[in-house]
């Protein structure tokens, strides 16, 4: 298996290292894992959804989840901002680490960590208010109060999105006016608008047209270079047209993982090859 | 074919129901009105059966006033327990509480009305009163109040637990994950999505405080008075006709004005009922 990352190491940036070193240190920290998760488990009274999960994700990459429905996708990628404290039954153990802190702590500012993380699901989810409030509505929580800011917040994230022409003479308008593709962009702008080093995509794609999907995938192109996206999908060519890296999943387990011409033109094991052939 | 003509019938017959109860009323009620005007049959505080003299306001005033007490009591409890049963509370805490709303549901009112004066009517008299240095026989509106308050809470709240269960958990997950803390997110997605099921469930809860009878009648006192005085007595619509059915026949036209004030109390349900559908329309297109 291809190796990705190297061990974070937070504080190796200091004063009195050389530029050789600075250089070295530059490139050690663009390859360095953004997130790193050691022996995530995750189980409910039924039994465990994820098994010792160990996995590192680099920076600025699409991470790609794969994996049949019910394989645990959607599960890991919750686990990443503790969503999973809202499922009262389930029961998580392990170390997820991310920027040299393990979130897994008791004591974690959750608000701030989770806003570091920005979340697509699966259908759009607009809270129940207008389009511009939607965007402006991280920044209120981050305590931003000036109105220019966030009118400029708000316009700067829905042309990123290219939303913006579409909404730009209705944003007081609430949000279920727009088609569910123009939703979804617009949670993708709200997100985006805190300002995340990281997207959380879970499938978002699922519930969206063929040009809605386009767009999306386009985006989410662009938006790597800036941001470190992890996308669950079950979908094959979805994972080929956007991963940097692929983690194939199943029943709770990481099978294999690795680049994606690596993994999904050879695969190693008979359970992504069965997974390949039927997903063809 | 006979399944639709069953389905249509059984249609037709609701809806003929709140519309034959309304008629029947009016057409009971009728006489009443020939002799004295509507003006003075709502905005009169006489009321001289002998002499044929109807003024309806202390009724009116009472059935209003218990009303908002009894919500101003039951509202925020109601909707503080089903946020923090529905979003903070085990979930075995939620399943414990549902048999036992239902429990309460289904205690007939007339229990409600002998616990009423067996321990809220005392309270009243020895312990509420004195407080605000005065006395009271206990028998009042803040009984009253009380009372209703208490019969209203299960099915507000099971109302309200319903409501807050049907929004989506994507929605609370996209609040969160934007940096809400839980009690942000219970604000801004919560209350704001549940609004119009929040309003419901209000208007289900004053619905049944403004109609109900036999406990309010039991603890209320029963005498006319226009007071803000919640220690004082007082004489709501249901318990009118209630107590004065028996004799309604012996009095011309007193049974025409028990019909008025039956007729009153449905115009007045039925009013409540249209504004919080109209309020529950407008609030769900945001």
């Amino acid at each position: 298996m291809k190796q990705m990352a190297f061990t974070y190491q937070p504080n190796l940036l200091s004063e009195s290292v050389t530029m050789e070193n600075q250089t070295e240190v530059a490139e050690m920290k663009k390859d360095s894992p953004i997130i790193e998760i050691k022996n995530l488990n995750v189980k409910t009274s039924e039994g465990k959804i994820l098994k010792d999960i160990n996995l590192k994700i680099p920076k600025n990459k699409i991470v790609v989840l794969l994996g049949p429905s019910g394989c645990g996708k959607t599960t890991l990628l919750k686990s990443l901002n503790r969503l999973t404290d809202l499922y009262k039954e389930l029961k998580v153990s392990g170390q997820i680490i991310i920027d040299g802190q393990d979130i897994m702590k008791a004591g974690q500012n959750l608000a701030v960590m989770r806003q570091k993380m920005g979340l697509l699901s699966q259908r759009p989810f607009p809270l129940p208010a207008s389009i511009y409030k939607n965007v402006a509505y991280g920044l209120k929580l981050k305590g931003i109060r000036s109105k220019k800011l966030i009118s400029h917040s708000v316009e700067t994230n829905l042309k990123r999105v290219g939303l913006w022409n579409e909404v730009k003479d209705r944003l007081k308008s609430p949000v279920t006016s727009l088609s569910i593709g123009q939703q979804q962009r617009l949670c993708l702008a709200r997100g985006l608008a805190v300002k995340p080093a990281i997207i959380l995509a879970d499938e978002p794609t699922s519930a969206l047209d063929p040009i809605s999907t386009k767009i999306i995938e386009n985006l989410f192109k662009e938006l790597k270079q800036h941001y470190t996206i992890i996308l669950v999908t079950h979908v094959l060519r979805q994972a080929l047209r956007l991963a940097d890296h692929v983690v194939f999943m199943y029943y709770g387990e990481i099978i294999e993982q690795g680049h994606p011409d690596e993994i999904l033109k050879n695969p190693k094991t008979a359970i992504l090859k069965k997974y390949l052939v039927d997903g063809n | 074919m006979l399944v639709n003509i069953w389905m249509r019938g059984g249609l037709y017959i609701l809806l003929a129901i709140p519309v034959l109860i309304g008629v029947g009323l009016y057409w009971k009620a009728a006489p009443l009105l020939q002799h004295q005007s509507l003006i003075s049959l709502l905005f009169s505080s006489k009321w001289f059966p002998m002499k044929g003299e109807f003024g309806f306001l202390p009724f009116i005033f009472s059935s209003v006033y218990v009303t908002i007490l009894a919500f101003i009591l039951s509202a925020p409890l109601c909707l503080f327990a089903a946020i923090y049963l529905t979003q903070f509370g085990k979930q075995r805490l939620l399943n414990f509480m549902l048999p036992v709303i239902d429990i309460l549901a289904g205690i007939p009112s007339v229990v409600y009305g002998v616990w009423g004066v067996l321990v809220i009517v005392p309270l009243v008299a020895d312990k509420v009163a004195p407080l605000f240095g005065t006395t009271s026989s206990g028998y009042s509106l803040l009984a009253g109040g009380i009372v209703l308050a208490v019969m209203c809470i299960p099915y507000m709240l099971n109302m309200l637990i319903e409501v807050f269960h049907t929004i989506p958990v994507g929605m609370k997950e996209a609040s969160l994950s934007l940096g809400a803390t839980h009690w942000e997110m219970v604000k801004h997605v919560i209350i704001r999505k549940g609004f119009p099921g929040i309003i419901s469930a209000f208007g289900l809860g004053i619905a049944k405080a403004f109609g109900e009878t036999i406990a309010v009648l039991m603890v209320v006192g029963n005498t006319m008075n226009i007071t803000l005085s919640p220690l004082k007595s007082g004489y709501p619509l249901p318990a009118l006709i209630a107590n004065n059915y028996g004799e309604m026949m012996s009095i011309p036209d007193y049974d025409s004005a028990l019909m008025f004030a039956a007729l009153l109390l449905f115009v007045v349900i039925l009013i409540i009922n249209l504004f919080f559908r109209y309020f529950i329309h407008k609030t769900e297109k945001i």
